[in-house]
């Protein structure tokens, strides 16, 4: 075909025609049925998209959702109706709740067999709507290209978030006359708030009376790429960081200020800097529950300052003092204009008490734990390597002890907490930058709920290194319940697990791994490191009874951080999960 | 209608008329737990949009995090609550009574004081139409309870800010 025709172009041409303009060179998925025109149409438009075909669809949905965080671009998905589009509503949930532009298109049956029940049919738009930031079910195949620019438009702009769009069959087959082109129609999206100056001043002044301030960075820093501005006003005011775990890489964690991460696994001296400022300023966070713990004891007695994009964060979580809405990196800008020195000397003195007297540790007795594994990872890669996790203990000693030194390098399920995405996360982050060294640190757990993308991995000869902390446990869960229900094990213990290393190694490509001794976890990471081909598993085979502190009980305020298992029998959380 | 400690909240809801508007819209409450009271959906002065009024009820403290959820719905142009002092609100109820020959004097003398419309008259039964403030159509409800009652449709509210003030 022509491809400047668009009277002899279908539906699902013009749709890859868009994609095309919207600068998307990867799409993640998998077909079925209803998206069998939208699959051909990659072949008949001889377009230059690259299809990663994944073996799941939650996994093309993390994979899109890592190539997003690692490159600041849409991810973009490709999947077919019923069960292959519920497949990506935990993805889509997963993006939604860490603010992550992703366009998922679902094909869905044939206009006329809406509503019926048809083979393979589910109401899409009705089961994603409270989980994304928008939708689109598409009626009218040349409505096509004005759907796709403002999806775009809409999951990239503002606070980024994941959109649907839902296109039955005989719209991607029917044929396209409309302008590939078209303007946007919306008049109800306003995602750049005009920025207060004055409310900025009023920040500048509240800040220049603060002798113990703290700034508390979030992953709107890095989407509104803010972390060169950031820390240029830490270093005006001679005021410390913490980020929260998305907000890694906000500062460099080697940086004298940086006081890590903060909140119920954070670094001890976060918090109890957090405990005894006089003001805390929140940049692109949402004062989510596991910093916060106790919400009306969170920083009673400072000042508390909230700049957020969003603006139902405003006093959603924490009542705040001054609050300025705006992207990060505009309201740094106009505040660098305003700001200077404080005296912040003393405060600075009794944050180095803080880290010199409870730094991150771990014990070396007995077997190989998981904090030394990662410690020896970060010393050899000195940072410089993306990192993604599962969720769980390996993610808490991933996020302390891998210090995070560049913007985009640590990707996590922060708010979802959805166990299985570390994997996919960092095949969508290799297949972004693929010159970058990408590290999946996952658990026994959630490996086994997304492993089967290592033969995507494989196909695409992408060299991701998944670190398997294996305990044989839901490990978190076994904590909670060694800590707070008297030791009972319920359902945690994960016999017959895998050999991850035999298992990784039987797939075409790949290289399996394991590591048992402390003494020998430099050599078998070095092994690793040096094979490039094509994914590896690299087994840690971990103690399996270790737990993570620092911890601040679910619920609990920061003051009551254990910085060690207490003795006595602790009483059970009242906060969220 | 009303609980004791659930005061009913009018918001009002410009939004684009789009499918799945209302149910979007709808998802932010039922997902804080609050519930509709009353819902009022019509085309705008430009048939693009729609104007929604909606009474709901719930916790006060959670309502400013509901009104903001609501307006950041991408087809959401602007959603306000207004407290009935600052704005005109209105209601229309019909209700259907038994009533024969020989208690109609009484039932007209109701419609008449009530400044109520008779939009319905048989041997047996009597359909009255009340409109006003939301005060005034349930003082009319109450005193037409010595009747026998057998359907009520009331519209719910609708508002409009008083003055120059958008609603």
């Amino acid at each position: 075909m022509t491809q400047q025709n668009t009277q002899s172009m279908e539906g699902a041409q013009a749709l890859v025609k868009c994609l095309e303009r919207q600068g998307v060179e990867y799409i993640f998925g998998l077909p079925g049925g209803s998206a069998i025109p939208m699959y051909d149409a990659l072949i008949t438009t001889g377009t230059k998209i690259k299809l990663i075909l994944t073996r799941h669809e939650q996994g093309a949905s993390h994979m899109a959702d890592g190539y997003a965080r690692a490159t600041g671009k849409p991810g973009v998905v490709l999947v077919t109706s019923g069960p292959a589009a519920t497949n990506t509503i935990t993805g889509i949930m997963t993006a939604q709740m860490d603010s992550v532009p992703m366009v998922v298109i679902t094909g869905q049956t044939i206009s006329s067999m809406i509503g019926k029940d048809a083979f393979q049919e589910a109401d899409v738009f009705g089961i994603s709507m409270p989980v994304v930031k928008h939708s689109y079910l598409i009626k009218d195949t040349n409505d096509i290209p004005r759907v796709v620019k403002e999806a775009f438009h809409i999951a990239s702009t503002g606070r980024p978030g994941p959109v649907v769009i839902d296109i039955p069959k005989d719209i991607s087959a029917g044929p396209f006359t409309g302008a590939l082109d078209p303007v946007m129609d919306l008049p109800g999206y306003r995602p750049d708030p005009k920025l207060d100056p004055e409310r900025v001043k009023e920040i500048s002044q509240a800040l220049a009376k603060s002798r113990r301030p703290v700034i508390l960075a979030g992953h709107g820093v890095l989407i509104s790429k803010a972390a060169p501005q950031l820390q240029r006003l830490a270093e005006t005011l001679n005021a410390p960081v913490t980020t929260t775990m998305l907000g890694k890489g906000a500062i460099p964690e080697t940086h004298p200020l940086s006081l890590g991460m903060l909140g119920m696994h954070g670094t001890a001296y976060a918090n109890k800097a957090v405990v005894e400022c006089d003001l805390i300023m929140s940049i692109g966070s949402r004062f989510d529950d596991r910093i916060i713990g106790q919400a009306d004891r969170f920083c009673r007695d400072a000042v508390r300052i909230h700049i957020d994009i969003d603006e139902t964060e405003i006093n959603k979580m924490i009542n705040v003092h001054h609050h300025c809405i705006g992207d990060a990196r505009e309201v740094i800008e106009e505040m660098l204009k305003h700001v200077g020195p404080l005296d912040t000397d003393d405060w600075l003195q009794r944050i180095a008490q803080f880290k010199k007297r409870y730094p991150l540790r771990y014990g070396k007795q007995g077997g190989l734990k998981a904090q030394q594994v990662l410690d020896e990872l970060y010393k050899m890669t000195e940072g410089k390597a993306i990192i993604t996790t599962d969720v769980g203990q390996h993610q808490m000693w991933a996020a302390q002890f891998l210090k995070t030194v560049r913007p985009d390098d640590f990707i996590s399920s922060g708010g979802a907490g959805t166990m299985g995405y570390g994997f996919p996360a960092a095949i969508g982050a290799q297949v972004g930058r693929p010159e970058e060294a990408v590290w999946a640190i996952v658990g026994d757990g959630g490996f086994q709920m997304t492993l089967c993308e290592l033969a995507t991995a494989c196909v695409q000869k992408l060299p991701v290194k998944v670190l398997v902390i294996n305990n044989h446990y839901l490990g978190m869960v076994r904590q909670w319940q060694e800590l707070f229900y008297d030791d009972r094990e319920s359902g945690v213990d994960l016999e017959n697990n895998p050999d991850f290393a035999k298992l990784a190694a039987s797939y075409p490509g790949a290289r399996g791994f394991t590591i048992k001794r402390a003494a020998d976890i430099r050599k078998i990471l070095k092994r690793a490191m040096e094979y490039n081909d094509g994914p590896c598993v690299i087994n840690a085979e971990c103690e399996k009874t270790e737990n993570v502190f620092p911890m601040i009980p679910a619920g609990r305020p920061i003051e009551d951080m254990l910085i060690e298992r207490p003795r006595q029998k602790m009483e059970k959380p009242t906060g969220s999960t | 209608m009303t609980t004791n400690n659930n005061k009913i909240h009018t918001l009002s809801v410009y939004v684009s008329n789009r499918p799945g508007v209302l149910a979007r819209i709808a998802q932010v409450f039922a997902r804080r737990g609050f519930n509709i009271e009353s819902l009022v959906v019509s085309p705008g002065k430009d048939g693009k949009f729609s104007r929604m009024t909606i009474g709901v009820s719930g916790n006060p403290d959670m309502l400013q995090q509901i009104v903001k959820q609501v307006g950041k719905l991408i087809d959401v142009l602007s959603c306000i609550e207004h407290p009935e002092t600052d704005a005109v609100v209105r209601e229309l109820a019909l209700v259907k009574i038994l009533c024969g020959p020989e208690r109609r004097t009484e039932a007209l003398q109701l419609v008449d004081h009530f400044n109520c419309k008779t939009v319905d008259l048989t041997d047996k039964s009597m359909v009255i139409m009340s409109t006003g403030a939301s005060e005034k159509v349930n003082a009319f409800l109450d005193m037409v309870r010595t009747f026998d009652v057998v359907e009520l449709v009331r519209t719910g509210k609708v508002l409009m800010a008083r003055g120059d003030r958008a609603t």
